[in-house]
């Protein structure tokens, strides 16, 4: 039906230049004579259109990155057609407003649109999607220059959308790398999301969203995903996320949802749950964190197996005596017990939660004495004998040999 | 050559030394005498800042010893009994010191009491297997190897056999007739008799006196040494 | 001296127990090394030995030596030698003995397995803490007359920087829980050069999880420049502190 609809254009659909020297020098002028369906051609050159206003299907292309720059003033383009391509320009200083989120490229309750391969530079929000469907943005590299969470804008910004696709983008220096709201059946991969005031990807009440192979290093507090479900996370990595409040990835009121091959390393904290329900914790790998997981008491039902837990600082904290979340057979450096039988698998169970992580968490300059011969002791006897840490809280199938995951 | 003005010390109640003065002048020939106990070796120890004294002042060459230490290049000391790291050999003993002393020796070696005593012969043994017999040798030759000004000599023959006591008692004696200034303490009394020109008498860390050989003689009306001296102990103990 | 140093230190390599020490050092940090998949493990099991063992070695083999130098210091003092400088030749040769002894003992090894930022600071904490406890075995060998009293000063003093300092610190938390700790654990933590090196690795090895912590005290106090400084600098005193003492209380003993 689409295609019908879209053919005529396509057949007698005609092609508009705009250069800086030649008769149309403006693409707004262009974008005004043309009609749906064609093409506009924009050459290499600095065009200060005032805010673009696209409100028809058309393809633009930028041949050799024209620059789209908005003085700091205006939206640069706003898109409030469905159908329209975006291609090869290098937008600059859009208006910076804090009360109306001004945007590089805005997509206005629109279906089909595409933005590819554009360069953002210094601008409020990047890209920014309200009320889209099935829109693709793809290969962008976005760069801002945000200092703190109040005076900066998202990267890529989702509000209401359904069925979006956003591939293989950089997104760098924003205040969250890509922020989803009320965002369903979309698919976030291949996004380089690094160096964000807040979060690399910040993920709330959207629904059965996949989030694959992306990489989210560096960011503030790491990546966020809150009040959803179905959600499914995988082969993500997710680095060096240091501080106070920071997390590979903060878990909060998510149910059913999937965790799968990504890899946490040197984070402050891997995971971090709370409130979930029934999340599948499977064939990650947790390397050189602060803490790989800290599962709150207020989380159920979730399995946490066939991970590769080295060289984290502490295993697993929690802060109640309540568990209700299962730990089997994954591998964790710190175990020592044996395997008598030979069959790969340890004899005895193994507590990930240390004691001075309890210790540490109710008293945190405790973490002064942390790994002196006198915290060792405490260790080694409150692992013979619990009596502050959960007791259900223990792998009674520890792997012995690490992972190939 | 050496001034002491009022030496105290005290090892917690015991009083080892009680206000001693005297003089040691060059040429000397000094024993030190008295009893077990009477201070002589402290003393010894203080001239050599071994021991330093809760007050008073030792001067060497018209200079305060007290936080010095170059004036010990002119003392020749043999201790009472010789001790020396377990496991070094003679001739490391021997290298180690002129090594140390190389600087401040002022005229040539003296190495006459190591071929004397038959020492180049076990210069390769180690010094924890050496009986005290030999450890006195060694320490006796150390004490003339450097040619010193001064030579101190807390009882040189107690551990000897005749013959090397004999060695060593002509060693004093030629050093004496070359002007140097000898120190002495020594039980056998015997041995001090061709070697003293002035004797000092110390009891319970007090200054008995100090004088000639000659003077206590005739003091006590005796011929030898020996009884001269018991004649002293006796009216000292029992006055 | 030079020279004194000199026979020192050839006195004490003739000795067999340093030589001992070294391949002690060298098997454990090798099969440490071996036996765990990953390297950061293997520095994390070498982290106690440098912390127990070290500083053990150091002021036990040093105080001993120092008393089994008796007739050695007898015999210099005698002689047209300065005090001090006898002093300091020991303390100088027995440190440079049981430096060059971790260097090759476990210096090495860090270096061929993990020559990381943190298997720096360990061998850096390790040489710190040796010439630290050299120092203060020269201090109890020289306090003490009696051999037996003295080697028990020196386990004691180190028994008291590996355990007591800790638990004691454990205990002064946990009362004062309710009170803003933060700052006075960095001041604890000059008081015990064991505490101060551990910190200095940790912060190194756990960066992670020492960068959770509210206000994370530490890592803003010891991570730049001026900490390093700050530590270098109380290690240094340390060092110095008691021979300096051990300097003034030999120079008037009497031997």
């Amino acid at each position: 039906m689409m295609m019908l609809l879209l053919l005529p254009h396509l057949v007698f659909s005609k092609t508009w230049r705009v250069s800086r020297q030649g008769p149309i020098a403006s693409i707004q002028s262009a974008v005004n004579q043309a009609a749906a369906g064609d093409t506009i051609l924009v050459e290499k050159g600095i065009y200060l259109e005032k805010g673009l206003l696209i409100g028809k299907p058309l393809f633009l292309k930028g041949l050799n990155m024209p620059v789209l720059d908005g003085e700091h003033k205006y939206e640069i383009v706003s898109i409030k057609s469905d159908g329209v391509t975006l291609e090869g320009f290098d937008f600059r200083n859009s208006g910076f407003s804090g009360w109306n989120d001004v945007a590089g490229i805005k997509i206005y309750d629109a279906k089909n649109v595409v933005i590819r391969s554009n360069r953002l530079e210094n601008t409020f929000f990047g890209i920014y999607c309200q009320n889209a469907v099935h829109c693709t943005i793809i290969n962008n590299t976005l760069h801002s220059n945000a200092a703190d969470e109040i005076e900066s804008g998202n990267g890529i910004h989702c509000w209401k959308c359904d069925s979006m696709q956003i591939t293989g983008n950089t997104i760098t220096g924003h205040r969250d790398g890509i922020y989803f709201e009320f965002v369903t059946h979309s698919l976030i991969e291949h996004n380089n999301s690094f160096n964000n005031v807040r979060y690399g990807l910040h993920f709330m009440f959207s629904h059965n969203d996949t989030y694959k192979n992306n990489v989210f290093n560096n960011n503030g507090s790491g990546v966020s995903v809150m009040f959803s479900h179905g959600v499914n996370m995988l082969g993500n990595t997710f680095e060096r996320s240091q501080g106070g409040s920071a997390y590979g990835i903060l878990m909060k009121e998510i149910t059913d949802s999937h965790a799968e091959a990504n890899h946490f390393s040197n984070n402050t904290c891997g995971i971090y749950m709370e409130g979930t329900t029934r999340i599948m914790v499977t064939g990650n790998t947790f390397d050189g964190n602060g803490w790989a997981m800290k599962i709150q008491a207020s989380c159920s039902d979730n399995t946490i197996t066939g991970n590769n837990f080295k060289g984290n600082t502490f295993d697993v904290a929690t802060n109640g005596s309540l568990v209700l979340s299962r730990f089997s057979r994954n591998y964790w450096d710190k175990y020592e017990g044996y395997d008598l039988n030979r069959d790969g698998v340890g004899d005895i169970p193994y507590r990930p939660v240390s004691l001075y992580s309890m210790i540490a968490e109710k008293n945190p300059t405790t973490m002064m004495l942390f790994r002196s011969f006198i915290v060792s002791l405490l260790d080694k006897a409150e692992k013979m004998i619990p009596s502050m840490t959960p007791v259900d809280m223990k792998d009674d199938t520890p792997i012995m040999k690490p992972l190939t995951l | 050559m050496i001034i002491a003005t009022n030496v105290n010390k005290s090892f917690g109640r015991l009083k080892a030394l009680d206000n001693v003065s005297l003089t040691c002048n060059k040429g000397q020939s000094i024993s030190l005498i008295g009893p077990n106990g009477s201070g002589k070796t402290t003393f010894i120890k203080c001239l050599l800042g071994m021991v330093v004294p809760d007050n008073g002042f030792i001067t060497f060459n018209n200079k305060n010893i007290a936080h010095d230490w170059a004036y010990r290049a002119h003392i020749g000391y043999m201790p009472q009994t010789g001790r020396f790291p377990d496991n070094m050999r003679i001739v490391q003993v021997f290298d180690m010191m002129k090594d140390i002393r190389k600087d401040s020796a002022t005229c040539g070696l003296d190495e006459d009491l190591i071929s004397a005593f038959g020492l180049n012969k076990v210069l390769n043994k180690r010094m924890r297997t050496l009986s005290g017999g030999t450890r006195q040798k060694v320490g006796a030759s150390l004490a003339f190897l450097f040619n010193p000004d001064v030579l101190i000599l807390d009882e040189p023959t107690a551990g000897l056999d005749p013959v090397s006591s004999e060695i060593l008692k002509e060693k004093i004696i030629s050093q004496k007739q070359k002007g140097k200034l000898i120190l002495i303490t020594s039980h056998i009394l015997s041995d001090l008799e061709d070697i003293t020109t002035e004797i000092i008498y110390l009891q319970e860390g007090k200054l008995k006196f100090h004088k000639s050989l000659q003077q206590l003689k005739e003091d006590t009306g005796e011929e030898k040494l020996t009884r001269a001296i018991a004649q002293v102990m006796k009216s000292n103990l029992h006055p | 001296m030079k020279k004194i140093i000199k026979y020192v230190v050839l006195d004490i390599l003739r000795n067999r127990i340093v030589l001992a020490y070294t391949v002690f050092l060298f098997i454990i940090s090798l099969s440490v090394f071996n036996l765990e998949d990953n390297a950061a493990k293997g520095l994390l099991s070498l982290l106690n030995i440098i912390l127990i063992i070290v500083p053990l070695i150091s002021i036990i083999f040093s105080t001993i030596y120092v008393y089994n130098s008796t007739e050695f210091i007898e015999l210099l003092v005698s002689q047209p030698v300065k005090r001090t400088g006898l002093l300091l030749s020991i303390f100088t040769g027995l440190a440079i003995s049981l430096l060059l002894a971790f260097l090759v003992g476990a210096g090495l090894p860090i270096l061929i397995y993990s020559a990381s930022g943190a298997g720096f600071m360990m061998i850096f904490v390790g040489l710190a803490l040796t010439l630290v406890f050299v120092s203060l075995a020269v201090l109890a060998s020289v306090i003490t007359r009696d051999k037996a009293k003295g080697i028990g000063v020196a386990i004691l003093l180190w028994f008291y920087f590996a355990l007591i300092y800790d638990g004691i610190i454990l205990f002064i938390l946990f009362q004062f829980s309710d009170y803003p700790m933060e700052k006075v654990t960095i001041g604890f933590s000059a008081l015990n050069p064991i505490d101060l090196g551990r910190i200095m690795i940790l912060l190194k090895l756990d960066i992670a999880a020492m960068m959770g912590y509210t206000g994370a005290v530490f890592k803003d106090f010891f991570g730049g420049f001026w900490g390093i400084l700050y530590a270098l600098l109380v290690m240094l005193l340390w060092v110095f502190l008691p021979v300096w003492l051990t300097v003034r209380k030999f120079n008037r003993k009497d031997l």
